[in-house]
């Protein structure tokens, strides 16, 4: 359910002026504080700390030789292909979704909403196994696949499936919000003035929702890269085959190869960062 | 879906509902709708007492309770801490604010891989605070405190950004009137505060405990994984498709998706109330 939070909602300027009688004297407000620091810091810092620490712990040689090994190459390549795949697909659904909800009254909206909700309510190995029952060897179409010789179970049809599914709603998440917000009036102005339904969507629609569009692609994007649970139902942890670097970072972990797992969740941990880093920013954009 | 009548549809000035409909509801079908009911018919070939023995078997029951329980415990904790975070948050100003408010983010963007290894690096009985807390007699690593801390660190970000617009959006005027008729702080936080603040605190809390439920990656190396101990249900399901017993599998996954579906009704429910109480 990661992104059911619009980013309009988190960044609203604030509005309330403060005044002794609601505020708290500032010993109470230091020690609030202080307080939330530290749980941030133990909750929440200290996991992203541990990795670089462990990563570096027999030095840049080992952590270097983890990132050019050929296998962490290839899962890396992997991992990439497979977001190029699978966000430009659910991005343009997103839009696409969000444009039918929001832009006309129709019956059964709220069920719909709720449908595109659904791979956020079910689990990662859920959403994993549906695809080994349709296609697995001893899936619905297992043996015609065989006989076909195709494989999308253990192969790389499996995973963009997976993760297509996992990560289908976050784009249309994020827009559906936004747009509701901001109702059809200036669209049906331009439709009015003449403009074309394309150009309605590129000159009117697309300039007001681009922030929360990025928003909502960036977080797909983290999720596509970094899935875990589904994909390692799919992928049969084929080295250097079917390899992602989530599933890199669990298998160097298995062989005890502390620092290089630790070397590879480096990486996604930049990810991660690059995508909360694109997060603050645009927000703040959208605010102001 | 695509039910029109003609006053709805003269209101249509727009162009392209059914061409972005069809689109939506047929992408939706092919990539999740199907899929998903695979689960569904599978299970036809699967009888009664075949569920029945799978559904009740004492290993599946207790994958269920540590699930269940790890799941609660932890998003009851994120209640609390999301509540100070959020507080801190909205009404204070202070140093480094703006690095605070992206870290919380961070559960969100992290894969869930990274989050399991290094929590257990950190929590394992040569870890930084694993070994603090082992002369204590304190073990969280392979326990299901360990589960309950990353379903912890996994959650926060629900509780927080709920309850943050709730917080923001906030009147001072009733806060005011309190403190004017001689309430201290404290007494006007729980008379005052709490209550508008309580349906955001749920919706987080149901959030949290929901996606604690499901999850994979950040438990799978912290728990250790003993039947009847640590292994949490999701976990179950895979060691029964890595044995292809897909009968079993699909009998587990069904009542996993049963309660993950009933968490979503409570929820949509929990996110109507909490709206119609903030309006």
């Amino acid at each position: 359910m990661a992104g059911t939070v619009p980013i309009y909602a988190a960044a609203r300027p604030k509005k309330s002026s403060s005044s002794p009688a609601t505020t708290e004297s500032s010993i109470v407000k230091w020690v609030l504080i202080g307080a939330a620091g530290l749980v941030l810091f133990w909750l929440i810092a200290l996991p992203l700390i541990i990795v670089l620490t462990e990563s570096l712990k027999k030095g840049w040689d080992v952590y270097l030789a983890a990132l050019i090994d050929p296998d962490a190459r290839s899962a890396l390549r992997l991992t990439l292909l497979i977001a190029a795949i699978t966000v430009p697909l659910n991005t343009v659904f997103g839009v696409i979704a969000a444009w039918a909800i929001t832009k006309f009254r129709f019956r059964g909206k709220g069920m719909l909403i709720t449908l595109i909700d659904l791979p956020f309510a079910v689990s990662p190995v859920i959403g994993g196994m549906i695809f080994v029952l349709i296609f697995g060897a001893r899936g619905w179409f297992g043996p015609w696949l065989s006989d076909h010789d195709i494989k999308v179970v253990f192969a790389l049809p499996g995973i963009i499936l997976a993760t297509l599914f996992i990560t289908f709603p976050f784009v249309a998440r994020e827009l559906i919000p936004l747009m509701e917000d901001q109702g059809t009036q200036e669209e049906e102005a331009a439709i009015t003035l003449g403009a074309r339904g394309w150009q309605v969507f590129f000159r009117v629609t697309l300039p007001n929702i681009k922030w929360g569009l990025l928003y909502g692609i960036i977080l797909c994007n983290a999720r596509a890269m970094g899935e875990f649970g589904a994909v390692s139902v799919v992928s049969g942890h084929i080295r250097g085959e079917t390899n992602t670097l989530p599933l890199h970072v669990e298998i160097l972990y298995n062989e005890y190869q502390f620092s290089a797992s630790f070397a590879v969740a480096s990486l996604l941990l930049l990810l991660a960062l690059v995508t909360m880093i694109i997060k603050s920013w645009v927000t703040r954009k959208s605010v102001h | 879906m695509t039910v029109t009548n003609t006053s709805a549809a003269q209101r249509r000035v727009l162009p392209g509902f059914g061409l972005t409909m069809g689109f939506s509801v047929l992408y939706l079908s092919l990539v999740v709708l199907l899929p998903l009911s695979a689960l569904l018919f599978n299970s036809t070939g699967l009888s009664w007492s075949k569920f029945w023995d799978v559904a009740t078997d004492p290993r599946v029951l207790a994958s269920y309770r540590v699930s269940l329980g790890t799941a609660a415990a932890a998003a009851l904790v994120d209640g609390f801490l999301g509540l100070l975070l959020a507080w801190v948050l909205v009404r204070y100003d202070f140093p480094g604010k703006r690095i605070f408010d992206a870290l919380i983010d961070l559960p969100f963007a992290l894969p869930t891989a990274v989050a399991g290894v290094s929590l257990t690096a950190l929590y394992s009985a040569n870890g930084w605070i694993g070994s603090m807390l082992d002369p204590l007699g304190i073990k969280v690593a392979y326990t299901p405190l360990g589960i309950t801390i990353a379903l912890m660190f996994i959650g926060i970000p629900f509780v927080v950004r709920t309850v943050q617009p709730v917080l923001e959006d906030m009147e001072k005027d009733m806060e005011e009137a309190a403190a004017t008729l001689g309430a201290g702080r404290l007494r006007t936080f729980f008379t005052i505060l709490l209550p508008e603040l309580f349906p955001p605190l749920l919706t987080g809390f149901a959030l949290a405990f929901a996606r604690g439920i499901g999850e994979y990656g950040s438990v799978v190396f912290i728990s250790g994984n003993m039947p009847m101990r640590t292994e949490i249900a999701p976990l179950l399901i895979m060691s029964k498709l890595e044995q292809y017993d897909y009968a079993g599998a699909t009998a587990v996954a069904l009542i996993l998706l049963l309660i993950s579906f009933l968490m979503l009704l409570v929820i949509n429910t929990l996110q109507r109330w909490a709206r119609k109480t903030s309006s």
